[in-house]
């Protein structure tokens, strides 16, 4: 989840949309309360619930030329709004979803996430250039043959499909730190972007594994251990780029 | 005797409308081959959105008609970079360029100083040469120039203008370029596309220098030369 989170938030930061992914993991809690009340996986009420977020982000976007933060802002309180109400009136305690909890992940879960993982960044190497070219100048990536609206949407659909299955392990209120932290440390010290790319795959794997292994040693929650790693690091590379200037 | 062979490009009786606004209203105009034509207009004239019809990324009325086999170059005015860690080694590869020093080289720029540098970090002139190296990458015979000396500083805009020149005799290749600077109409191009949503005028650059022509596209002279020193 680290590796995929870091590869994917990697665009988010370029397209500075950094704090979407944050959002997006709040868009996802009428889902995941819809999973506690009915009693089925809270990643599949999240992902269902992204995904149609995702494509109303997208298809918004492309009508009014907003910025997808302004619409994500707007659907991300809305979605927090429907989703508390669920979740008072239905009486459900979210703290898990909200909190994550990795001592509660299954191996089904895991290799759920590794898999997933795997797809998103393949399907994500094969349009990061296009993403970039669009993000240089619209113009140049239409010229060159690319719909830069459907690279776009299937980018969106991807980040949904990492932040959902991130939830279960970070939980919702943390996992946006997954698609912004690392890339943005990466980006602190990157010349290039294949540079930047491994760097933001690899800042979130340290992260997510130190976090872990911290939470086991000390007894404390994951979720909160993995961004105090991962923002760690992102003081480490400050103090780096400051240095070196 | 005109020969209809000698011209790539026909745009006939050409309208471009964006959210119900007119930005093109019956253009025409014609390019013959291996020359250059400035497009000379000012702001909000439509000299950009011609460029993005003429490649097809706008809807429009009218006709667009390229002669023969063509393969079009495109160098935008603007590019966001911003902070963007990408060199200029990985950009030209998005277009597969196989040698990148030879690319670089060809529009005059040092190959193993520049390919390991951040695009951000080069200067106006090194950028605008970097992005007619992607326009060259696979041998265009058109080139589309939306304003060539954008961010260029004053020394460094001649150079490029005269690359361009030796280019387009070199390849044979015929240059349409914007631009708002009536020294590079009367120095660098052949024919002139005076715009302003329709044409104002449309014909050989150097009666750019005619005053009847100046007072059409102005209201009145304008002064074009070596200021005196």
């Amino acid at each position: 989840m680290g590796v995929s989170g870091g590869y994917l938030g990697s665009l988010m930061v370029l397209k500075k949309m950094a704090l979407v992914g944050d959002a997006f993991s709040h868009v996802a809690l009428p889902g995941l309360a819809l999973g506690l009340l009915f009693h089925f996986p809270v990643f599949l009420g999240a992902f269902a619930v992204l995904f149609v977020s995702a494509v109303v982000v997208w298809q918004l976007g492309r009508v009014t030329k907003l910025s997808y933060e302004s619409i994500v802002g707007a659907t991300f309180t809305l979605a927090l709004a429907i989703g508390i109400l669920m979740v008072v009136n239905g009486q459900l305690d979210l703290l898990e979803a909200l909190f994550g909890d990795i001592t509660n992940v299954t191996l089904f879960d895991a290799t759920t996430a590794v898999a997933i993982s795997i797809v998103a960044i393949l399907l994500t190497k094969m349009i990061y250039k296009k993403l970039v070219l669009g993000m240089i100048s619209e113009e140049l990536a239409i010229s060159k043959g690319i719909s830069v609206s459907k690279t776009d949407l299937l980018y969106l659909l991807l980040v949904s499909l990492v932040v959902a299955t991130g939830i279960k392990i970070v939980g919702s209120l943390l996992v946006g730190f997954l698609v912004a932290v690392p890339a943005a440390s990466a980006k602190n010290i990157s010349s290039n972007l294949l540079k930047y790319s491994v760097m933001s795959s690899a800042f979130g794997a340290i992260s997510a594994s130190s976090g872990v292994l911290l939470s086991n040693y000390l007894n404390l929650q994951s979720g909160p251990m993995v961004v105090i790693s991962g923002i760690t690091v992102f003081a480490v590379t400050v103090a780096l780029r400051w240095k070196a200037k | 005797m005109d020969n209809d062979n000698d011209y790539i490009l026909k745009v006939s009786n050409l309208s471009v409308r964006i959210q119900n606004q007119a930005i093109l209203d019956n253009v025409n105009f014609k390019v013959r081959r291996g020359t250059t034509l400035a497009v000379l207009g000012p702001n909000g004239a439509g000299k950009t959105v011609l460029f993005r019809t003429l490649l097809n990324l706008v809807p429009y009325d009218g006709k667009v008609e390229w002669k023969g086999k063509v393969k079009i170059g495109y160098v935008p005015q603007n590019i966001a970079v911003g902070d963007i860690p990408i060199s200029v080694k990985e950009f030209l590869s998005f277009r597969d360029a196989s040698d990148v020093p030879s690319c670089l080289d060809a529009v005059r720029l040092d190959g193993k100083d520049v390919s390991g540098k951040r695009l951000g970090i080069l200067s106006g002139g090194q950028l605008r040469r970097v992005l007619i190296a992607w326009a060259l990458i696979d041998n265009p015979n058109v080139l589309l120039f939306d304003e060539p000396t954008t961010g260029v500083d004053i020394g460094g805009e001649e150079p490029i203008l005269v690359m361009l020149n030796e280019l387009k005799k070199s390849k044979n290749m015929t240059i349409l370029l914007i631009t708002h600077d009536v020294h590079i109409v009367n120095e660098y191009s052949d024919y002139l596309l005076a715009l302003n949503k329709c044409v104002n005028f449309f014909g050989e650059s150097k009666e750019i220098m005619n005053p009847t022509v100046q007072r059409t596209l102005y209201g009145e002279t304008v002064c074009v030369g070596a200021p005196q020193r």
